[in-house]
Order: structure tokens, then sequence, then C-alpha cells
């Protein structure tokens, strides 16, 4: 890597470095994904849930399509995306308003991280049986 | 220990050579004159354990290139001049060692982001001092003091805000912030921090008028409490915690 003699130009990319953030910016860079994420699944959800008062054979056809095991493996980072976004939103509304929350927030996002691995270690292999125990029915 | 020095009279005794190290530093250079963006330059230069980043571009400057251009003034950070991205962090160059730092790799070097690259290290920190005026850094009073006397303050009164009086306004925290970087509006953490120094100083009466001005939709709100600017801050100031005490007082209404 060093190139000498000193001051020898070497072609890099002329963007500056990624900016080193610590858990505080990686929690909202997570928090902004899983927040968009969210957002439009519940769009699309919206959509096939109202088919049901409209058109309840549609409805029916579209549901019949989510139970195949690409769906199923996107619901489950669909979990996995909510109940990381709940959680730590519990963090941030906790650093907001709770007079210690900013000196433990570190701890708090280990433990949402904690919290997150549990509820979804009680989820994913329940869920992922089911989706393919249902393949080929 | 005994205080008698048992050196032999013949002058001291020859010291054991210091170790140097051959450092290599990675500036994103920029010259208006000539550059249509920043290019990366390496430099290779003999330092000391002991030997700060700012020493660094020092030897850089005055024995290999003297047109690298960087900002500094008291070298020991007080004057809030050189506050750069190192190894993608920012820090004051006079208070980065170079042994705190990982020399079997080149580090990296270059301006703070968010506010107008001028050259190479330099930035238009025209816009970070218009936030802070606009946030009335000042004392403010309608009543007079005692005859005589001082304005008087309980020591109580005075570690409220204890924290927030030792901003050196290097910019650090504002241009460590993702939301300034896109959102230049954004008062930022720095203009929030010197106004908390004032809203819960007991001693002066304008904290509504301020507390209004933070309440814009470029004000505290913008926070996301990504808690960059606390890590950045050179004076260990709780950044966060003090925008956090400013959002409180506006839901509150009252310091
Ligand atoms: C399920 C539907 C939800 C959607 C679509 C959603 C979406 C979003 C989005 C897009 C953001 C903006 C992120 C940003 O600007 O950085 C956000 C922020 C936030 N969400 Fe959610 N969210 C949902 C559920 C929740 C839940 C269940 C909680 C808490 C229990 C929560 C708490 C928060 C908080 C506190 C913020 C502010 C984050 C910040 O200041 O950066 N959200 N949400
Ligand atoms: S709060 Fe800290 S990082 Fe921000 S300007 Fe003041 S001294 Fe610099
Ligand atoms: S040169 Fe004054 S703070 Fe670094």
């Amino acid at each position: 890597m060093p190139n000498n003699p000193a001051g020898t130009m070497t072609p890099r990319r002329p963007a500056g470095t990624l900016y080193r953030g610590r858990e505080g910016m990686w929690s909202w860079v997570l928090h902004r994904i899983t927040g968009v994420a969210i957002f439009f699944f519940l769009l699309v959800h919206v959509l096939d849930t109202a088919m049901v008062r409209v058109a309840p054979g549609a409805y029916n056809a579209v549901i019949d399509t989510y139970k195949n095991p690409i769906m199923g493996l996107g619901e489950t980072a669909l979990v996995a995306a909510i109940v990381f976004h709940a959680f730590n939103g519990i963090r941030i509304i906790l650093i907001d308003l709770w007079s210690k929350g900013a000196k433990y927030q570190r701890v708090m996002f280990w433990i949402v991280i904690g919290l997150w691995v549990v509820t979804m270690l009680g989820f994913a292999p329940r869920h992922l049986i089911n989706v393919f125990s249902e393949v080929g029915h | 220990m005994t205080l008698v020095a048992d050196a032999p009279a013949s002058g001291p005794a020859p010291e054991a050579p210091i170790e140097a190290f051959t450092v290599t530093l990675i500036i994103r250079r920029f010259d208006p004159d000539v550059d249509d963006e920043p290019r990366w330059q390496d430099f290779d230069v003999q330092m000391f354990a002991t030997d700060r980043i700012l020493d660094a571009l020092h030897k850089i400057k005055w024995e290999q290139d003297g047109s690298l251009t960087f900002r500094r003034s008291c070298a020991h950070g007080i004057c809030g001049s050189d506050a750069m991205r190192i190894n993608g962090r920012n820090r004051l160059a006079c208070k980065t060692l170079i042994k705190d730092l990982d020399i079997t790799k080149p580090i990296y070097v270059e301006a703070i982001k968010g506010l107008p690259l001028e050259k190479d290290l330099i930035v238009d920190m025209d816009p970070f001092f218009e936030s802070f005026r606009e946030v009335q850094p000042f004392l403010q009073s309608n009543t007079a003091p005692p005859k005589d006397k001082e304005r008087i303050q309980s020591v109580a009164d005075r570690a409220r805000f204890d924290d927030t009086t030792k901003c050196i306004l290097c910019a650090a925290c504002t241009s460590s912030c993702p939301v300034f970087w896109t959102d230049g509006q954004y008062f930022g953490p720095a203009a929030i921090v010197n106004a908390h120094r004032f809203i819960f100083d007991s001693r002066d009466e304008a904290a509504q008028t301020r507390l209004d001005i933070l309440n814009d939709k470029e004000g505290v709100w913008r926070c996301r409490t990504t808690f960059n600017c606390t890590d950045a801050c050179p004076r260990g100031i709780q950044v966060t915690q003090a925008i956090a005490e400013v959002k409180q007082a506006i839901m509150r209404g009252k310091p």
C-alpha cells in the first residue's frame, strides 16, 4: 500500500470514506430501512385485504399465492423487520423521554438485539416448519 | 528511591533512541483551481508514537508538499480549528495520537462532511456559524444585577448547564450527523448545545425565545438520535443528552 516516493498519485474513488458511526448510527440505519420496508408491506397488505369486500374470489386467489416458500421466507423477514423496529422504537422513545435514556442507549441497543434474537428464535422455526410442510399441498 | 543521582559525573547517560515509525497518510485533496473532484494522495512520514496527526500534517506541509492546506491555531485542542475525518471518524488532528491508531494500515484523512469543501481539509464554516448565531448564544436579561454585584448563581444552578459550556465550536458534531449531511438547513448539534448552554442558565431570561427557535421544523425534532455527535465531540460533551433535554423543555413549555 505505501507508495514511494511519497506523494505519488494513486487513483482512488474521489468520494469520501464511509463514516464509521457506532451502535447509534447503525441502529438508526436499520430503523429507517425497516420502517420503510414495513410501510411498503402495509400498503400492499391494505390493498389485498380490501379485496375481501370487493371481490372475495380474487382475495382467496391472492392469499393462495402467498402460500409458497418464497412468500414464507418473505414473511419471516417482515416479522424480523417489525420486531426490530418495534423494540428499537421503544429504545428511541426512552432516549428522548427518559432522563437516563441517552446514557444507556448503547446497553439498550444490545438489549434490543437480544430481545430480537429471542423473539425470532420463538417465531422463525415454527413459522418455517408451517411454511415448508405446506409445500406440495 | 534515592535522591542522589548516581549517574557518572561525565554528563548524562546516553538516552535510548526513541523508536520512529513510517506512517502512511492518505489525504483527500482538492484544489478548486485545478481539480474537478477531490482525489486521494499518499504521504509517508516518520512519526513517533507520541506525535499527533497534526504533527504529521505539519511534516508533510513543511517537508514534502507546501500546498497541503488545513486549519490549525492552538494545536492544543482548544481553538476548534482542526476538526477533520480521521479513519472515518471526526476528531481534532491535534488530539489524535499516532499510538492510538493502527499504523500497520494507512491512515485516511479527509475534510469534515456536510459543509462546502473549499480546499484540501478546509470547509466553509459560514453555514455552521450562521446556525450558531441564530440560537442567540449570549446571556439575555431584562433585570439589572444586584447593585454593585454580579448575578449570583447557586452551585447547583451552575452545574445544570456545565457540560455544554465546554464547547469549542469545532463542528465535529454537526458534521458527523447523517441528518445534517442531507439537510444543511438543520440547526445541527453544535447550535443546540450552545442554545442549551443558555436555556438552562438561571440568570438568562430568553429561554423561551430559544425554545421557539428550536421548535422549528429544522430544529431539535430533526435529531434522529444516531449519537454520532456524542461520539465525535472532542470535549466529551454529552451532545445527544443535551438535545434530548431541549426536546423535553420544548414539550414541557419551560426549561
Ligand atoms: C408497523 C408499522 C410501522 C411503520 C410503517 C413504521 C415506519 C416508520 C418510519 C418510516 C420511520 C422513519 C424513520 C426515520 O425517519 O428515521 C419510523 C420511525 C419511528 N418508528 Fe416506526 N413504524 C412502524 C411501527 C412502529 C412501532 C410498532 C413502533 C414502536 C413501538 C415505532 C416507533 C418508531 C419511532 C420511535 C420512530 C422515530 C425514529 C427516529 O426518530 O428516527 N414504529 N417508523
Ligand atoms: S459540541 Fe463538541 S463536537 Fe460539537 S462543536 Fe462543540 S466541542 Fe465541537
Ligand atoms: S488546533 Fe486548536 S483545536 Fe486543534
